[in-house]
């Protein structure tokens, strides 16, 4: 289904347009004027790396069949630089990040569109290999990349590549899995080891050199999602912790359900060398981006068992609970340390840093 | 992890505790100098781990919160220019001029880099030679070399569009003005792990005699922390006044001499404004007249106002132990970290912000005493 990434091949010389030959591996304006070169851009670079019987129709829209089905529907966008990082790429953060979405609305993701937005000046080389992880990450989790759209800016109005992925996933089960039904006592469960990928990105884009290389989290959780759902175990919330990180993603939650989360500092792992690194450079891990981790509540009878299937996926291998839902009518997020002493941690004024994912 | 974990341990913690507390007869305030300690103070809520008789105030040792208005405005005014790429360390990006910060400069158009050493300034600079490179070279003793380091390179390697914006502090001029002043309440202090590591402590020698107090050189995790007031708390005790090391893994007596030798090459010491202090003798650095060339200030003086500062905040008293943050009537009130009237509430060293940021309870606004934070009854919630 996939082809390999192959060199391509010389793009014929336009008459009316005459550009330098050195430019010729690039991506060039005219590659967004809807004209040859833009056929020949999806042609040779988009196609090659994503094929279904939707987008085999080149049409306007992709026509998707649902009959009677609860559909879940979600958008995001993708600027993280540099395009390629330790432990993932841009491309498979676009097709991930939608995925993840939609598996945390109780969702089973199926379509993904896909919009690039193309600098000129990009080496066309990069674009097929981004093309070709997100051809790979589609395959991996499943979905069908089914419409798109390519644009292009002129050099230094972008950052070499922007994507925006929307999906639409099915929802095969009758509970509500929101903010709104978390409930007093509720378990809460974290997935992983927090800040990999924030560290990770931002190690490689200031060139910061420490001595454990730091690799992103960027993983797909559809998995371990759906099988907490078809083992039964009530579901109240799911939240993948993605920029802003763990605190950011409960005190949102917190503040939507008007409840007050308690939480163990010690039950937090955050691995050595994203430590390291937060301390170093006066971080607080628990604001850092993550890119494959999530949390869930339940119950406090459904948490042994919702541990034990998350502990079976190696991308939620590290599962354990992080604290629990004290009351209801007050949206704290209390974090107690080793000493015992509470931190209340709330959404942070602006960014640690800029733009990390 | 090594050199961490060793230092946040419970048992360890307590134990030095119990020892403060066996050791005190009498009411004792002790100040620690660098805005680092404070947090970690905060953070751990280490003051319920002592006895009453202890009061611990906090220091002026944010070179970010005592840099003064008049250079940030300077600096905003330089970072506006469109000939200008202003870097700077990421805290002084949200600290307020008279009227805007650096992020609103940027977000004008401004080139605003935020880099992580200054030697990353001189490679912006290597790398724009038609642009005007300045680097904000704000800090102590502890940046001060690597800065004079950026200036030495630049000279050596004829980079003539590379200049600091210097606003350097030294931190025993600060301590003599504090202890020298007559309402001083500070009976010892602990003095700043980092800067030590590269000046030594034999100047602080002079200190101890001079105003009869104990001064200790700490480190920043809650065990160095506590083994350091222990320190001090024995001196006072008995009637002692000696400038001990509690941070030798990392401080040795002289010093780092490279260091302080490039300190000296590029720097000369010269008078400095404090912010809400006032001006305190020989406490500051100044680029020595071999590099007068990349003096920001002197290269953009046109860029200087006289700013009059109307924002309410009062770091003067805060930076000199004179109050706590929760005592200022604007804290958590008009003053938070999305709109702060002052450095203290946005530097990561800053008080004010260990205060908000390590508040134990109550939503938005609501003024909490982060140091009367109780320990959790986790019994309530065991899980």
């Amino acid at each position: 289904m996939l082809k390999p990434i192959t060199q391509p091949t010389a793009q014929p010389m336009n008459i009316d347009c005459p550009l330098p030959a050195d430019t010729e591996d690039t991506i060039r304006l005219g590659h967004g004027s809807g004209g040859e070169l833009s056929q020949n851009l999806f042609r040779d670079y988009i196609h090659p790396y994503i094929k279904n019987p939707w987008l085999d129709q080149l049409h306007d829209g992709a026509r998707l069949p649902f009959t009677g089905a609860r559909l879940a529907f979600t958008t995001d966008s993708f600027v993280v630089s540099p395009l390629f990082f330790p432990g993932g790429d841009i491309g498979e953060l676009a097709v991930y990040g939608t995925v993840n979405d939609l598996a945390m609305s109780g969702a089973r993701p199926m379509y993904l569109s896909c919009s690039l937005i193309l600098e000129e000046g990009l080496p066309l080389k990069t674009l097929a290999k981004v093309m070709a992880s997100m051809g790979r990450a589609a395959v991996q989790t499943g979905v069908q990349l089914v419409t798109g759209d390519t644009k292009v800016v002129e050099r230094g109005k972008g950052d070499g590549l922007y994507i925006n992925t929307a999906g639409v996933g099915v929802v095969e089960h009758e509970w509500e899995i929101a903010a709104a039904t978390i409930c007093p006592g509720d378990r809460i469960l974290l997935s992983g080891d927090i800040g990999r990928h924030g560290m990770a990105v931002m190690a490689s884009r200031e060139g910061l050199a420490f001595d454990t290389p730091l690799q992103s989290d960027c993983a797909p959780l559809h998995e371990p999602v759906h099988d907490l759902l078809q083992a039964g175990i009530r579901v109240h919330c799911l939240r993948d912790l993605t920029r802003g990180g763990l605190a950011t993603a409960l005190v949102e939650l917190a503040r939507a359900r008007g409840a007050s989360f308690l939480l163990r500092e010690s039950e937090v792992q955050i691995c050595e060398s994203v430590e390291g690194a937060c301390e170093l450079l006066g971080l607080d891990p628990f604001y850092v981006a993550n890119e494959g981790r999530f949390v869930v509540f339940v119950a406090p009878e459904e948490e042994p068992a919702a541990l034990e299937i998350l502990r079976r996926h190696t991308v939620s291998a590290g599962s354990r609970t992080i604290g629990l839902v004290t009351e209801v009518g007050r949206p704290d997020v209390i974090l107690t340390n080793f000493l015992g002493c509470e931190r209340l941690l709330d959404l942070l004024p602006g960014e640690q840093l800029p733009r990390i994912c | 992890m090594k050199f961490l974990h060793e230092y946040r341990q419970r048992q360890d913690i307590e134990r030095i505790a119990r020892a403060i507390a066996n050791m005190t007869t009498r009411p004792w305030t002790i100040m620690e100098v660098c805005g680092g300690q404070t947090h970690a103070i905060v953070k751990y809520g280490l003051q319920r781990f002592l006895p009453s008789a202890i009061t611990l105030v906090h220091g002026p040792g944010c070179p970010v919160c005592v840099t003064p208005l008049e250079i940030i405005d300077q600096a905003l005014a330089i970072a506006s220019r469109p000939d200008v790429i202003f870097c700077s360390f990421g805290d002084m990006l949200r600290v307020p001029g008279s009227t805007q910060d650096l992020l609103a400069v940027k977000a004008r158009g401004g080139d605003v880099r935020m880099v992580y050493s200054p030697l990353h300034a001189l490679d912006i600079a290597r790398q724009n030679p038609e642009r005007k490179v300045v680097f904000f070279a704000v800090g102590f003793e502890t940046t001060a070399p690597a800065n004079a380091m950026a200036a030495f390179l630049a000279r050596e390697q004829g980079l003539r569009n590379f200049s600091l914006l210097v606003s350097q502090f030294l931190v025993p001029p600060a301590i003599e003005a504090i202890s020298g002043a007559t309402d001083s309440r500070v009976n010892g202090y602990l003095a700043a792990g980092h800067v030590c590591a590269v000046t030594g402590f034999e100047s602080y020698h002079v200190l101890a005699d001079t105003f009869k107090v104990p001064i200790v050189v700490t480190g920043f995790e809650p065990l160095d922390i506590l083994q350091g007031i222990l320190m001090v708390v024995r001196q006072l005790e008995r009637g002692e006044y000696q400038v001990q090391n509690q941070y030798a893994r990392a401080v040795a007596r002289t010093g780092n001499q490279r260091a302080q030798d490039m300190l000296r090459q590029v720097f000369e010491v010269t008078s400095q404004t404090w912010r809400g202090v006032g001006e305190i003798p020989a406490s500051g650095l100044r680029l020595r007249a071999p590099f007068s060339s990349q003096d920001a200030r002197q290269l953009f003086a046109s860029e200087k106002s006289s700013p009059c500062d109307t924002s309410g905040c009062i770091s003067g008293e805060i930076m000199q132990g004179r109050k706590k943050p929760n005592e200022c009537p604007h804290f958590g009130q008009r003053c938070q970290p999305q709109h702060p009237l002052g450095a203290p509430m946005v530097s990561s060293e800053g008080p004010c912000a260990a205060y908000y940021r390590y508040r134990a309870r109550g939503i938005t606004g609501e003024a909490v005493d982060a140091q009367t934070n109780n320990p959790t009854n986790s019994s309530a919630h065991e899980y």
